[in-house]
């Protein structure tokens, strides 16, 4: 019997690119449906009830909800191609490591960047740089954070890089001037079909992000 | 070759026990250094720079931060008694579980307790919110889980132990067998098996604890 892939997703959303990655690298064919955020659909009620929240994967009609559960699920569920968390238990540790310190920053730091103004954006372009400085660290000479081939952490973090623009935009800065190894990195992530059919283009995200922006009265 | 484990914990602190009962579940013989948040350890700061937090495991020399993250390793390499369910779908199922305890219900229920006194009525209804998403979540199972204690009732410790002594202290009444009687009972049950009370601090650190937080508060 073929497996039954659905994603219920958000175009931008960082959380659903890591979904979208996990699935393409894996090779699985999938529906994708969009969700209006203004307007949930039954089924992603029905399917999220608790945090009514995208992205939810529905695996022949079960539902797996947040995005490190759902990379970790596809993981482990279509194991025969593309392993993204390694298979020794420590690097496995080390893995989930940096994925919760991608879950615990980036998202909260980078809104805040595209939301706020003055100061209290000053202090969120500072600290995100910060946060980018310390995963540069980690990458160190690596290929991929995953090492030769792309890897868990990739999956978590990569999505962020749709964001890049929309970031420089709201804040008026240079990510590439003050992260240089994360954008090369991020750009060979890019060269895989699997990140870049997954990623929105730079420029509509940057363009919903102003359009938020406005629409918060934050100018 | 002898396997050497350390844990790096605060005798008191939720998230260091969590790693104890794991432990002691699968029969993991460790040796326990006690940390002083106010002055932290150099072995600390060595081990976990990033977040400079216990707990802290270190298996031959190795470190593991995050108590998850520590959980999932634990489960990982040793084998007997395991905490997580071999199916994909259940395992996933766990996960969201246990994340929704610690980004939800423990900060909801914490806050709730310390709340000033306009905000304790929002405070309190968020928190019973969480316990009683968790009661629908335990249904008819004794843990969750099943019949035997799992990683999210591991992880759920803070809610039968932590939260019971604090409530007493401050004297919210979040969780009791009126308002929530499946979790309530289960508090029971987990609070009684031999490998979660005799790895428990003494009830009388914590609410000492608690007392003194609240005078402080004042």
């Amino acid at each position: 019997m073929a497996d039954k892939v659905i994603l219920l997703d958000f175009w931008p959303s960082p959380f659903g690119m890591r979904a979208r990655i996990a699935l393409a690298e894996k090779g699985i064919k999938y529906e994708y449906k969009e969700e209006d955020l203004r307007n949930k659909s039954p089924l992603l009620l029905q399917m999220n009830p608790i945090h009514k929240k995208i992205p939810v994967l529905v695996h022949n009609g079960k539902p797996i909800c947040e995005s490190l559960i759902q990379v970790q699920y596809i993981d482990e569920v279509w194991n025969d191609k593309a392993p993204l968390l390694p298979s020794d238990p420590y690097a496995r540790a080390q893995a989930r490591f940096w994925a919760d310190y991608v879950d615990k920053k980036i998202y909260e730091v980078g809104s805040k960047i595209w939301r706020t103004k003055g100061e209290e954006q000053e202090a969120a372009k500072k600290e995100f740089v910060e946060c980018f400085k310390v995963l540069e660290a980690e990458l160190g000479d690596k290929h991929y954070f995953g090492g030769l081939n792309l890897g868990y952490v990739d999956v978590v973090l990569v999505p962020f890089y749709s964001w890049f623009h929309a970031y420089e935009q709201c804040g008026n800065f240079s990510i590439e001037a003050e992260c240089p190894k994360i954008v090369a990195w991020a750009k060979r992530c890019m060269r895989k079909e699997s990140v870049s059919k997954s990623l929105p283009d730079q420029e509509k995200v940057c363009g919903f992000a102003l359009q938020m922006r406005k629409r918060f009265g934050i100018e | 070759m002898a396997e050497e484990v350390k844990l790096f914990g605060i005798r008191g602190s939720p998230f260091s026990h969590r790693i104890e009962i794991a432990l002691k579940l699968k029969g993991v013989s460790y040796e326990y250094i006690e940390e002083d948040l106010q002055n932290k350890s150099p072995l600390l700061l060595k081990y976990n720079p990033v977040h400079k937090k216990i707990p802290v495991l270190l298996h031959n020399g190795k470190p593991i931060a995050e108590s998850i993250v520590i959980l999932e390793y634990i489960e990982e390499t040793w084998k007997t008694n395991p905490i997580l369910p071999a199916d994909p779908y259940e395992r996933a199922i766990a996960r969201f579980w246990a994340k929704f305890l610690d980004d939800k219900c423990m900060l909801a229920a914490w806050n709730a307790c310390w709340a000033k006194e306009k905000e304790r009525e929002k405070a309190m209804e968020e928190a019973s919110e969480g316990l009683k998403t968790l009661e629908g979540e335990l249904k008819d199972k004794k843990f969750f889980g099943g019949d035997k204690v799992g990683m999210v009732d591991i992880v759920a410790t803070f809610i039968a132990f932590w939260l019971t002594a604090v409530q007493e202290v401050v004297g919210a009444d979040l969780l009791t067998p009126e308002k929530f009687p499946i979790l309530f009972k289960w508090s029971e049950d987990l609070v009684g098996c031999p490998i979660i009370k005799e790895n428990l601090p003494p009830r009388d650190l914590l609410t000492a604890n608690f007392r003194a937080r609240l005078e402080s508060s004042k």
